[in-house]
């Protein structure tokens, strides 16, 4: 069933805010590393955002900063208007590595969210049940996720993020360790999953053409320390199909110009990751 | 069968091969197993029977190294007729007694305290110091300072017992908490987990490998720890059996309770794994079956 999403309008509440955020860190050595620099970006209510960047510039630390896990040397984020002081209970995160537990069955760990917040027993394993069963595991609930393949490990993850009913969800590299037919599997999976919510989706990626095929913006950042280096708007139409999109004109030439950013600013990150070597 | 249809045939002799090959890969196995057993038990009667041998020709005096027949005489009169201080039973049930009591405590406060320091950076770089110290002290030396303080009876025993399982489970269970992957805790965090949910559901689960590996060992240093306490002095026990032993300079008699001590090593070593197996079933299996 096809949702018709209206992201906000301009003088609603911005589900992210980030104003003017530095992130300095000391390092073992005893040194202060600047992540990110003057860093600002808003995520509207019910938009798609992916993060692209060169690697190591600091993609990840966004995230981060939103689930309050770390705070900012300098400047502010807001979630939902409030200012974040420690873990956001709205928020739902979807790590890059496995980050399932692989003491727990599928159906234990898809419950794990609801059982930590406190919902009876039977509750969380109802709701799991049928999390479960929307990622298409419902014949593999009592396997522990070692016996499971790369895709269905992440299907897992989708639907242990999912349960809580993130109104914001951050993604950082989810599909980058599947193969490339999973991952267009998967990016369908994902925005089937999103369609039937309201949340605000903050995707972190290197692969350029994953983040103009699923998002409303892309947001290039630079090499590091990170800032916006430049906002895209995605006008292609939804409902989007992974494997067709790839190949629409309008998708090959937003790419084009989107790479025609990101070029520069990976190759300024290969000179100092040389120079750091040398 | 050998008459088979001509447009059966292909299928029926490619089926025919495969279940050959299968049958030919099975009894491989089964081979190998049997060498294996074999030569295990090779390896036993070559040793000891060049032992008894040696022995017996006047190569090595029996007197000073003891002779497999002996050793065998020994325990079976220790079993039939008991020791000098009484039942061999009773012995080994004292010593039983003292090695689980210490093995007990010592995991139980090593594991708690591991856990708690491994989750608090602050406390742990207060230890740390202190640990290392008490670390690199030989800790069967304080057996004497048990003896003075605690008696010649069990808690003596029980006590050096606790010193020697203690540290390797602490040191263990430190590390594995220290090792949990980071992503999964940031996980739980974001799931909901509170601090108290976080240490039972994530952490204490990813440093069970880790403490369970330290179970194995520790329960040879719980043993090491009441034998040494038996030894250095005491009214009952293998220990015990050991020192007298060496006193009546009876080889025979200290081998006898070295095997007595491997048998009962070798049982608590099994219970270990058993439990081992229990705890850890979501572990994938290893690609080679043990044992084969």
């Amino acid at each position: 069933m096809p949702i018709v999403r209206a992201v906000s309008a301009a003088n609603e509440v911005p589900a992210i805010e980030i104003t003017g955020v530095t992130r300095r860190f000391l390092t073992p050595e005893g040194t202060f590393n600047t992540a990110m620099r003057d860093f600002s970006l808003t995520v509207r209510r019910g938009e798609f955002v992916c993060v692209v960047g060169p690697t190591g510039c600091g993609k990840s630390t966004t995230l981060n900063l939103v689930t309050g896990l770390i705070s900012p040397s300098a400047g502010q984020v807001r979630v939902m208007g409030q200012p974040v002081g420690g873990i956001d209970r709205r928020v739902g995160f979807v790590f890059q590595s496995d980050a399932l537990f692989p003491w727990r069955s599928v159906l234990d760990n898809v419950a794990a969210g609801p059982l930590y917040r406190g919902v009876p027993k039977a509750q969380a394993y109802d709701k799991a049940r049928q999390w479960v069963a929307r990622v298409g595991l419902g014949a593999y609930e009592s396997l522990y996720p070692h016996q499971l393949s790369g895709g269905m490990r992440k299907r897992v993850a989708l639907a242990q993020t999912f349960i809580n009913e993130p109104e914001i969800l951050l993604l950082d590299e989810p599909f980058s360790a599947l193969d490339v037919q999973t991952r267009t599997v998967m990016q369908d999976e994902l925005l089937e999953l999103w369609s039937g919510t309201q949340a605000s989706v903050v995707f972190v990626t290197h692969d350029l053409e994953e983040a103009v095929a699923l998002a409303d913006q892309v947001v290039v950042l630079t090499a590091s320390p990170a800032t916006v280096k430049k906002v895209h708007r995605i006008d292609l139409p939804r409902p989007r199909v992974m494997s067709e999109i790839r190949y629409e004109p309008q998708f090959v030439e937003i790419a084009r110009r989107i790479w025609e950013d990101l070029r520069e600013e990976v190759q300024i990150g290969q000179r100092s990751a040389l120079a750091i070597a040398a | 069968m050998t008459s088979t249809t001509v447009a059966a045939g292909p299928v029926a002799t490619a089926d025919y091969s495969l279940d050959a090959l299968e049958r030919k890969a099975v009894a491989a196995q089964k081979r190998r197993h049997g060498i294996v057993i074999a030569l295990r038990f090779l390896i036993f009667i070559v040793v000891v029977g060049a032992w008894e041998g040696a022995a017996a020709i006047g190569w090595i005096d029996p007197f000073f190294f003891g002779r497999p027949s002996g050793v065998g005489r020994q325990i079976w009169e220790w079993m039939t007729e008991g020791t000098s201080q009484g039942s061999l039973w009773v012995q080994m049930l004292v010593t039983i007694e003292e090695t689980v009591l210490g093995f007990l405590i010592g995991s139980v406060a090593g594991i708690i305290c591991g856990i708690a320091l491994g989750r608090n950076r602050f406390l742990a770089d207060i230890f740390s110091v202190y640990i290392k110290i008490a670390n690199s002290i030989p800790r069967v030396v304080l057996g004497s300072i048990f003896i003075i303080s605690l008696g010649l009876g069990m808690a003596s025993k029980v006590a050096l017992a606790v010193v020697m399982v203690f540290f390797v489970v602490f040191a263990n269970a430190f590390q594995g908490v220290r090792e949990a992957d980071r992503a999964m805790i940031a996980n739980a965090q974001i799931l909901g987990a509170s601090q108290w949910q976080l240490t039972t559901t994530v952490v204490i689960p990813s440093a069970m490998s880790w403490i369970l590996a330290s179970l194995h060992v520790s329960f040879g240093f719980a043993l090491v720890g009441a034998v040494v306490g038996e030894f250095l002095g005491s009214k009952q026990g293998i220990g015990l059996l050991i020192s007298t032993a060496q006193g009546a300079f009876n080889a025979n008699g200290v081998f006898a309770a070295m095997i007595i001590l491997a048998v009962m090593a070798l049982v608590a070593e099994f219970f270990i794994t058993l439990i081992e197996d229990r705890l850890v079933r979501w572990k994938p299996a290893p690609l080679n079956e043990p044992g084969a």
